[in-house]
């Protein structure tokens, strides 16, 4: 299991399209995949947990990712939420 | 760890806070109560300091009778570095050694205008309420037929369309894809759904549904205790599934265990129905009806019999 925090870059934040396009790139990943933001942990596959985090520019999230393919799930999922678009 | 301050029960309760308002920002950790009656007296030994004191009128007037000196020591004593905070009922007037003591130790003393008993139990039921342990869990949440089912299973595996069914045949939606659950009372869970998704359902293809205006207000409802789960899973050729129902398996929710079916799904598997009927037979269990047991009784008597028929014939 791998675990990392980080800040979301996004300059609109998880609002709807770039949360579905997350929960696209989530799913490629056979690992599950985990987000949690105040203490709240959702499940990073499934679009509705993600967006009703509601995560903001700026906010930090703790995404876990568990499975045998969890550093390259980590990697693609952190960049994709610290991409400033 | 849910925090609740003396500040959110003066939002909640429309209390006024008459001194120590500096403390209104400490953590409340209990959802006890504590009228200190004895502790007026002078017996502080077993004294709760942690919980919130509620004063009323039969320990204000108690209090009245007190020597100067007494009144200045008990108030002294009453306010403590872990009191989170003094309510005092009925609308009643704070005594001036109360006021000067919470000032002194920061602990924020309020004033409601109702009667002490109800405030206690309006006072409790928000803070359990308030202080409830409490997790989230990806699922789907349906009242079928008064049990609250908990759908559980891997993403894409048909939760959501398998609530959208139950749905229409006139369950009601709770909560989709993110269940976020309570303990209260000690061994109760209560589920509900994030606010910004409340009454959304999301079905892949179609995408965000709103549940309430396609099937009206009867199809959701905004939380409903767990009675069960049911985990969905693809069908594994190689795992047993339970042929019997004599076997119960649990499934542990924060300290809670309830009771756990394992579906297999496959192509053709009217999901809807079996956990329909899964729901109806765990009502019928509780009435006292378990056809699983009664069956393997029935077995045994007969095969018993038959060996005795043997032993006689």
């Amino acid at each position: 299991m791998v675990e990392k925090t980080t800040e979301v870059k996004l300059k609109t934040g998880l609002q709807a399209r770039p949360a579905a396009l997350f929960v696209q790139e989530a799913n490629r990943f056979q690992s599950d995949v985990f987000i949690e933001k105040d203490s709240k942990k959702v499940n990073a596959k499934s679009i509705m947990g993600i967006m009703s985090l509601a995560a903001r520019t700026g906010e930090v999230i703790k995404v876990t990712v568990d499975g045998n393919d969890e550093d390259e799930a980590i990697n693609a999922l952190v960049q994709f939420v610290e991409k400033e678009e | 760890m849910p925090k609740v301050t003396a500040n959110d029960l003066a939002s909640q309760f429309n209390l006024e806070v008459l001194a120590g308002e500096e403390g209104v920002y400490r953590a409340i950790t209990t959802s006890d109560i504590s009228r200190p009656g004895i502790e007026m007296a002078g017996f502080f030994t077993y004294y709760p300091a942690k919980r919130l004191q509620l004063i009323g009128r039969t320990e204000l007037s108690f209090f009245q009778q007190l020597s100067p000196d007494e009144k200045k020591e008990r108030m002294s004593k009453l306010c403590t570095y872990d009191t989170p905070g003094i309510i005092i009922s009925r609308g009643l007037i704070a005594p001036p050694e109360l006021v000067e003591s919470a000032e002194n130790m920061a602990v924020p003393v309020m004033r409601a205008d109702v009667t002490t008993t109800r405030l206690s139990s309006q006072l409790t039921n928000f803070l359990e309420a308030r202080l409830a342990k409490s997790t989230a869990v990806h699922g789907v949440l349906v009242d079928i037929y008064g049990i609250g089912v908990l759908l559980t299973g891997a993403s894409g595996v048909g939760k959501s369309e398998t609530a959208l069914d139950l749905v229409r045949r006139g369950h009601r939606l709770v909560a989709d894809d993110s269940v976020e659950i309570f303990q209260q009372h000690g061994d109760t869970l209560v589920g509900s759904s994030p606010e910004l998704i409340r009454h959304l359902l999301e079905i892949r293809g179609l995408g965000i549904i709103d549940v309430m205006t396609l099937f009206g207000a009867g199809a959701v409802r905004p939380f409903k205790r767990i009675g069960l789960t049911i985990h969905l899973e693809l069908w594994d050729e190689n795992k047993a599934y339970d042929r019997l129902g004599l076997e119960e398996a649990k499934l542990q929710i924060i300290d809670t265990e309830i009771p756990k079916y394992t579906i297999p799904v496959r192509p053709g598997r009217n999901l809807a129905v079996i956990v329909e009927v899964a729901a109806m037979n765990f009502r019928l269990k509780r009435m006292g009806i378990n056809t699983a047991k009664q069956f393997s009784d029935r077995l045994t008597d007969v095969i018993e019999e038959g060996d005795r028929d043997d032993f006689y014939g």
